[in-house]
């Protein structure tokens, strides 16, 4: 089974995000990129897939910053072949751009699955996957949590609110969104990324010229106007806790501390 | 581009969903708003789920033995065909494993501007605006669409719309013969060692927590206050804590009356599980995360070190 898994690079959450000068959105230049964890976990699930099936596993990236390191990884963990697609991204890229570039990228590739994130934080246009899988014209199943090798094709399972899971038979070409892996992403070391590094040379190739718009313009970015906000604890973690033992007695929450 | 306002229909076993009546909520106003109809699509394979309940003016029911069980091709294409049919100004479809799964595809397929993730939605004249939480709901992303929009909703945004008699509408299935794809079976969680839902007290860990090793902390803080320890999405997938004590969109929504998160950064499907909490206190190193803002009380010190600290002067208080 051939199967490809795009990777995006995505802000890393934990840093302060700053926006750009007209508002529309973040400062992508001092900021610190990371691969969406999602497609991390549907890295792992193409290659555990490969482990049973047999096939290949190609990621793709588009040339977001630090998408080097990513595919590196990716080869270090086990992927086949690494593939960059080049051009001018540093704004950002929609999810409807994305899934366009892919899909040309793809029109030139054989390929059974692809498996990617389920969501990213920046898709607000929408999930490439599925955008991805329509202008494929091929099926697509979301939010899978297992992916298995099923009469030629694969077996998904999909998961639900409150954790209903549905299986699903794809016999065809299809997309899948991954929202969990059977197992926790596997661990590379920096070595083997630096082995790949030298073994391994990524194979680039210029992005498609598309014209994906979205229909939609984001006028500003701004941080959520909550009507409330926590009142925060001063004081090192034996105060904090002093604090919250004495809100918690005074709720009666705790029959014995009342 | 005509003014009616649709709204994709979930339903299980003759049952709608919740996030249904939200969205009918709030397709009754944007109909008002543009002097269309509220139609709600129901695809089925004969049950007409629901459908004379639906607060809605038109229900459209599709019927196809494709459309017995979610089939995420099926849905799209039947959907894609009644949007090219009708073309409404508005689609609105819940933020859900079904939303996800339609709305992309609908955009693809029709070429009608998607805003993912709204929890809220007007028409200023002829724009629909539209309010996005993206970058784990650090961020609102206010988007506007000029054309035709089609809008995936986070749950509990809108307000249900109840009691109804829709004109309902028989519509021809077309194109979604010869799929690709086949349900072969619907599983239900398995019974868990612990119920979150019916618990008073939750010690809740996020991936702030640091490693499963540390989930230890949590849990003896748990046992000291008599309650249990739950978590979110990561750290079930990660395979810390059992599936069965997740909050949130694909967990369980839960409104203990005290609930501590631990290292939990706050993502909107986290929110949706908790939000409701009688008192939450939220430990968290990062300052903007949006934990805080649901939370009632909080504190930026080292989880590693608050967690026994407090664990210790409660275990103090009832000796």
């Amino acid at each position: 089974m051939q199967i490809i898994v795009p990777m995006q690079q995505t802000v890393d959450l934990v840093e302060e995000l700053e926006l750009n000068d007209d508002g529309t959105g973040v400062e992508r230049e001092y900021l610190k990129f990371v691969a969406n964890e999602w497609d991390e976990q549907a890295l792992e699930e193409a290659l555990l897939l490969k482990e049973a099936a047999g096939g290949s596993v190609t990621v793709v990236g588009i040339d977001e910053t630090d998408v080097d390191g990513t595919l590196f990884s990716a080869l270090a963990k086990g992927a086949d072949r690494a593939v960059k697609l080049t051009g001018d991204f540093e704004n950002g890229i929609s999810s409807h751009q994305r899934a366009a570039i892919l899909a040309a990228w793809l029109g030139t590739q054989e390929f059974d699955l692809v498996m990617v994130g389920v969501q990213s934080p920046e898709d607000l246009d929408g999930q490439t996957g599925v955008i991805l899988a329509n202008l494929l014209d091929t099926a697509h199943v979301s939010v899978a949590i297992g992916v298995e090798p099923h009469e030629g094709g694969v077996k998904v399972r999909q998961e639900f609110g409150g954790g209903t899971v549905h299986e699903l038979a794809l016999s065809g070409r299809a997309v899948v969104g991954v929202q969990a892996a059977t197992a926790a992403p596997r661990y590379v070391s920096i070595s083997r990324v630096r082995a790949a590094m030298q073994d391994s040379p990524l194979e680039t190739l210029p992005a498609a010229d598309v014209d994906a718009p979205t229909g939609t313009t984001v006028r500003r970015l701004y941080a959520p106007e909550s009507s409330s906000h926590a009142e925060m604890l001063e004081g090192d973690a034996d105060a904090v806790a002093a604090r919250i033992l004495e809100i918690v007695r005074e709720r009666g929450i705790v029959k014995e501390l009342s | 581009m005509g003014s009616d306002v649709f709204t994709l229909v979930e339903h299980v076993g003759g049952t709608v969903d919740d996030s249904t009546h939200e969205l009918l909520g709030k397709a009754r106003e944007l109909a008002t708003a543009t002097g269309g109809r509220s139609v709600a699509c129901l695809l089925h394979s004969g049950a007409r789920a629901g459908a004379d309940g639906l607060a809605a003016d038109v229900v459209l029911s599709v019927e196809h033995p494709a459309l017995e069980h979610f089939l995420p091709e099926a849905y799209v294409k039947a959907l894609a065909a009644l949007v090219a049919d009708h073309e409404p100004r508005v689609v609105l479809v819940a933020n859900s494993t079904v939303g996800m799964d339609v709305a992309g595809g609908l955009s693809a397929r029709t070429g009608n501007g998607l805003v993912a993730y709204c929890n809220a939605i007007t028409l200023e004249g002829d724009t629909l605006v539209a309010i996005s939480q993206v970058f784990g709901g650090k961020l609102n992303a206010e988007v506007a669409v000029e054309g035709p929009a089609i809008c995936s909703v986070v749950s509990g945004s809108f307000a249900p719309a109840t009691g109804g008699s829709p004109d309902i509408q028989d519509v021809t299935a077309s194109g979604i013969d010869n799929l690709t794809t086949t349900f072969l079976a619907r599983i239900e969680p398995e019974a868990s060692d612990v119920d979150i839902t019916a618990e008073d007290i939750l010690v809740s860990v996020g991936r702030g927590i640091g490693g499963a090793d540390n989930i230890e902390f949590a849990q003896e803080l748990a046992d000291a206050l008599g309650g249990v320890v739950s978590g979110s999405r990561p750290v079930t997938d990660a395979g810390w804590l059992s599936k069965t004590r997740q909050v949130g969109k694909s967990g369980q929504k839960v409104k203990p009356k005290l609930y501590i998160a631990c290292g939990i950064s706050g993502a909107p499907e986290h929110l949706e599980g908790m939000s409701d909490a009688e008192l939450i206190i939220a430990i968290n190193s990062d300052a903007n995360a949006p934990i805080f803002d649901v939370a009632h009380f909080g504190t930026t010190e080292d989880v590693l070190d608050v967690l026994p600290a407090l664990t210790e002067q409660i275990e103090a208080a009832v000796a």
